[in-house]
């Protein structure tokens, strides 16, 4: 008797975990909404909205990429440094018009991102060293291309991409929006996306399975090199400015943080973009609740790490399985 | 038949005794009462095949497991160790299958490590590269011992290991399976030392699957089989053959139960092609296979026979180059595959059944149908783009053939029960319609009713056209199963079985046969190398030959 009774205990603590983990973020996002409404209903006005959808959406950009990496059981953490290399060449390509400057941005994040993967895929050196030696590099060579100080960036395309509006939203909020919906739908339909989470759950039996198991490492870290990058353009636009000293950094933190928060295991085999949406928003309005209310930002740094270990508790399940 | 115990003057005769050890996990037996007894001064062999509980009685007896019940008495007190170090210090050493010292430090540190040389509160270099030199001297290793470890060679390095073993004033030395990584004469090498350690009166637990081996350097002898000891004695009473059959748990010379098995015992379709479906030739991996070269061809399961380690999953593995080989080719339908690997292996019709089927063959956490169609993906879709409609025939049609038991395809597969996940992968086979199928242990590990269907759809494929091979450490199920079957002992075929001569009795022989030539290692398996590829008869009178040796307790 007592051992069925431990038994249905320990089942409903486990699928209360499982659910934590699927819709917890949610759950928190309402929340949390709630609250912050309570206490001062401008947090509605869309003014203040704008404002978060300006700092949510490189983050989520970036994020997105990251949750893909994750979901192969990797680590980027050159996204940052890739913000700071696309930022570098912006002003040194802008002459030639806003869009060869783009391109040649998002192609130095596809190459990133290809250098990284083929250490991954064929050196077998681990993701978080991998990326982190070029998280270190590209941050290094960035700042060369630049010079010491941040170059003011005039051209009126990029600034439009990053401060106008389409229907009251920023066109900045609809590229992440039409960034995640993509991924959505790869994970969903597309062999590629069914390939990454098999890899991500049990690499030695996709290998024997067939599965092209470098192509797919080395096709992540690309789309993460090239999300990142373009995010790098964007935040150029927005702040009318290259500094690639200072632009992106801890990026790697803040994309972790969401994907984690949004309930993808680091543990790999699965990637919830919804979730990553969710969960990047999340630590965004969190973050300016509470600095709206004029918490110390050390006591807003404490309570992300709080919310994060939470987070990872609740993935938990996945590993004692 | 029991030990002839010495009557010694002391009133214990061993440095270690075991009495009535049983360890469960999660509900599974993995030691079942066991006794076991060591004396000093003896090299003793364990041996057992897969899961008969070697590894766990080793485990609990260095303080890696606690026992449920039963006690561990060292030199006649009775001890109970938490850690393997409390074990190491109260004198049991051990020395593991892969090296377990540091690589990046030096030879000598790792042979002090712990219990360095101390000169004014630091430690003594000097003295400690000189003690570390004369040391490995003894053993027949001359290196720099300043030098870091890892760029000493495997068989120096075990050596650097068992020298900290029996430096740590040692009275009990486990090795398990030392010589799984060495080359003969280091082998050898090591066979000398286990001799010195026995003159110094260390009792020596020597884990092999290498008969050779125990019969050269083992005094007596206990088996295992299913988490009990099955017998324990002097091991010069107990023939090759007799030491296999208490492995497998045969009585030697029954008549085999027919039908045992849901094999259909007739033969499947003559081999009226000339080509075979696979064709594998001089297939060799350093220590693990040497030459091995076997033939399938279309509609017959040829089964492939072996102890544990004769090179049965590496020789699969090799054929689709899951594993990378050193040499060696392999034919489908006679056209070479190039490069091979196991996507290539795929395309060109070969698939293979892993037999660890949690780390190599289900996705866990996705679901059943995406876990059949996982190898098919390419074919699902249409410019990446998969096609639910296709998943759902093929999902569908495999669910329903082999009657999968899930209660939709959208199920996970970690929640299904072994038998169903093994037809999952089943599925994912056979929806890649492959010429050449090959099965490791396809029936480990579940349920009885999954495992006469298994059986059952083995026959029918074979029967349907397709070259299989049928790996399995059941007796039973590789002899009803199987047309002919290919004997492996120590990496090199060692002889063919066909038609009639698949019995119990036949298999038995050829697995306890000794090596042509008594050396072992490399000389034997060259001219097996020659024997197994052109005459399989002359292999195969050759390995009966050698039996009538068994029964004068060779050593």
């Amino acid at each position: 008797m007592t051992s069925t009774t431990w038994t249905t205990a320990a089942l409903s603590r486990d699928r209360l975990l499982r659910s934590l983990q699927d819709y917890g973020v949610y759950g928190a996002l309402v929340v949390l909404l709630v609250v912050a409404v309570a206490l001062n209903t401008g947090f509605l006005s869309a003014g203040n909205w704008r404002v978060q959808l300006f700092q949510l959406s490189p983050t989520l950009l970036v994020a997105l990429g990251m949750a893909l990496v994750i979901g192969t059981e990797g680590i980027d953490l050159s996204v940052g440094a890739v913000i700071a290399l696309a930022a570098a060449v912006v002003p040194l390509y802008i002459g030639y018009g806003p869009w060869p400057a783009l391109g040649i941005a998002l192609l130095l994040g596809a190459a990133s991102g290809a250098v990284g993967g083929s250490m991954i895929a064929f050196a077998g050196v681990q993701p978080i060293v991998a990326t982190l030696a070029l998280m270190i590099g590209l941050r290094g060579l960035a700042e060369l291309m630049n010079g010491d100080a941040a170059k003011p960036v005039l051209d009126s395309t990029l600034l439009g991409l990053g401060e106008n509006r389409v229907l009251g939203v920023p066109v900045m909020a609809w590229i992440a929006l039409a960034a995640a919906v993509i991924a959505a739908l790869v994970m969903r339909l597309t062999t590629f996306g069914r390939q990454l989470v098999a890899i991500g759950d049990n690499r030695s039996a996709s290998r024997l399975a067939g599965l092209p198991v470098r192509r797919v490492l080395i096709t992540v870290y690309v789309i993460s090199g090239v999300l990142s990058a373009l995010a790098g353009v964007l935040i150029v636009g927005h702040g009318a400015e290259a500094d690639p000293a200072n632009q992106g950094l801890n990026m790697e933190l803040n994309a972790i943080t969401a994907v984690v928060v949004g309930g993808t295991p680091l543990s790999g085999g699965r990637v919830r973009v919804l979730g990553t949406v969710a969960g990047a928003l999340f630590m965004q309005l969190i973050t300016a609740v509470l600095t709206q209310h004029n918490v110390h930002a050390s006591y807003t740094q404490i309570v992300e790490a709080a919310i994060i270990c939470f987070a990872v508790y609740a993935s938990r399940e996945r590993g004692t399985r | 038949m029991s030990a002839t115990q010495l009557p010694e003057a002391g009133e214990d005769p061993y440095v270690l005794e075991a009495g009535g050890l049983a360890k469960s996990f999660a509900g599974v037996h993995a030691l079942r009462g066991v006794d076991f007894a060591l004396r000093a001064g003896e090299v003793h062999a364990l041996v057992g095949e897969n899961g008969a509980g070697k590894s766990t009685l080793i485990k609990v007896i260095t303080g890696v497991y606690r026992p449920d019940t039963g006690t561990v008495r060292l030199a006649g007190k009775e001890r109970s160790f938490r850690t393997p170090l409390e074990a190491q210090a109260a004198g049991i050493s051990t020395i593991y299958q892969e090296v377990n010292l540091v690589p990046l430090m030096s030879v000598a540190r790792n042979l002090y490590l712990g219990r360095e040389p101390r000169r004014l509160g630091l430690v003594d270099l000097r003295a400690m590269h000189r003690g570390a030199t004369e040391t490995l001297e003894r053993y027949g290793v001359r290196a720099d011992v300043a030098r870091p470890l890892h760029t000493l060679g495997l068989g120096a390095q075990q050596m650097v290991a068992i020298a900290r073993a029996v430096q740590t004033e040692a009275r009990v030395v486990i090795m398990d399976e030392p010589t799984s990584s060495l080359e003969t004469r280091e082998a050898h090498t090591l066979f000398s030392v286990i001799r010195t350690l026995r003159e110094q009166g260390i009792a020596v637990v020597f884990v092999s699957h290498r008969l050779d081996e125990l019969y050269e350097i083992c005094d007596r002898v206990t088996v295992m089989r299913d988490g009990g000891v099955v017998h324990t004695g002097e091991l010069a009473e107990l023939s090759r053959l007799e030491l296999i059959s208490l492995m497998l748990g045969r009585e030697q010379f029954t008549v085999r139960a027919e039908g045992a098995t849901a094999f259909d015992t007739a033969s499947h379709a003559a081999r009226g092609d000339s080509r075979p479906a696979l064709r594998a030739e001089g297939l060799d991996m350093r220590h693990r296979l040497h030459g091995v070269s076997l033939d399938v061809y279309a509609g017959e399961v040829v089964g492939l026979g072996g102890l544990l380690g004769a090179g049965r999953s590496e020789t699969a593995k090799a054929i689709i180059g899951a594993l990378p080989s050193d040499g060696g080719t392999v034919e489908v339908d006679g056209k070479r595959l190039h490069r091979r690997s196991p996507a290539g292996a795929m395309r060109s019709g070969v698939v293979m059944l892993a037999e660890d089927r949690k780390a190599e063959g289900i996705i866990p956490s996705l679901s059943v149908r995406e876990n059949i169609v996982l190898a098919a993906l390419p074919r699902m879709s249409r410019a990446g783009v998969l096609s639910a409609q296709k998943q759902d025939a093929v999902v569908k049609l495999f669910m329903d053939r082999l009657r999968i038991k899930a209660s939709s395809p959208q199920q996970r597969v970690s929640d299904l029960s072994g038998g169903n996940q093994q037809k999952v992968l089943l599925a994912r086979w056979l929806c890649m319609n492959p010429k050449v199928l090959l099965l490791d242990e396809p029936t480990r590990g579940i349920d009885l009713g999954a495992k006469a269907e298994v059986q059952t759809l083995i026959d029918e494929l074979a029967h349907d056209g397709l070259a299989v091979l049928l790996i399995s450490s059941e007796l039973e199920e590789l002899i009803e199963g199987s047309d002919r079957i290919v004997v492996l002992k120590d990496g090199s075929v060692v002889g063919h079985l066909n038609g009639d001569e698949v019995t119990e009795d036949r298999l038995l022989h050829a697995l306890a046969a000794v090596p042509a030539d008594a050396a072992r290692g490399d000389q034997a398996s060259i001219s097996e190398r020659g024997a197994a590829g052109v005459s399989a008869p002359a292999a195969e009178e050759s390995a009966a030959a050698a039996n009538p040796r068994d029964e004068e307790h060779e050593r």
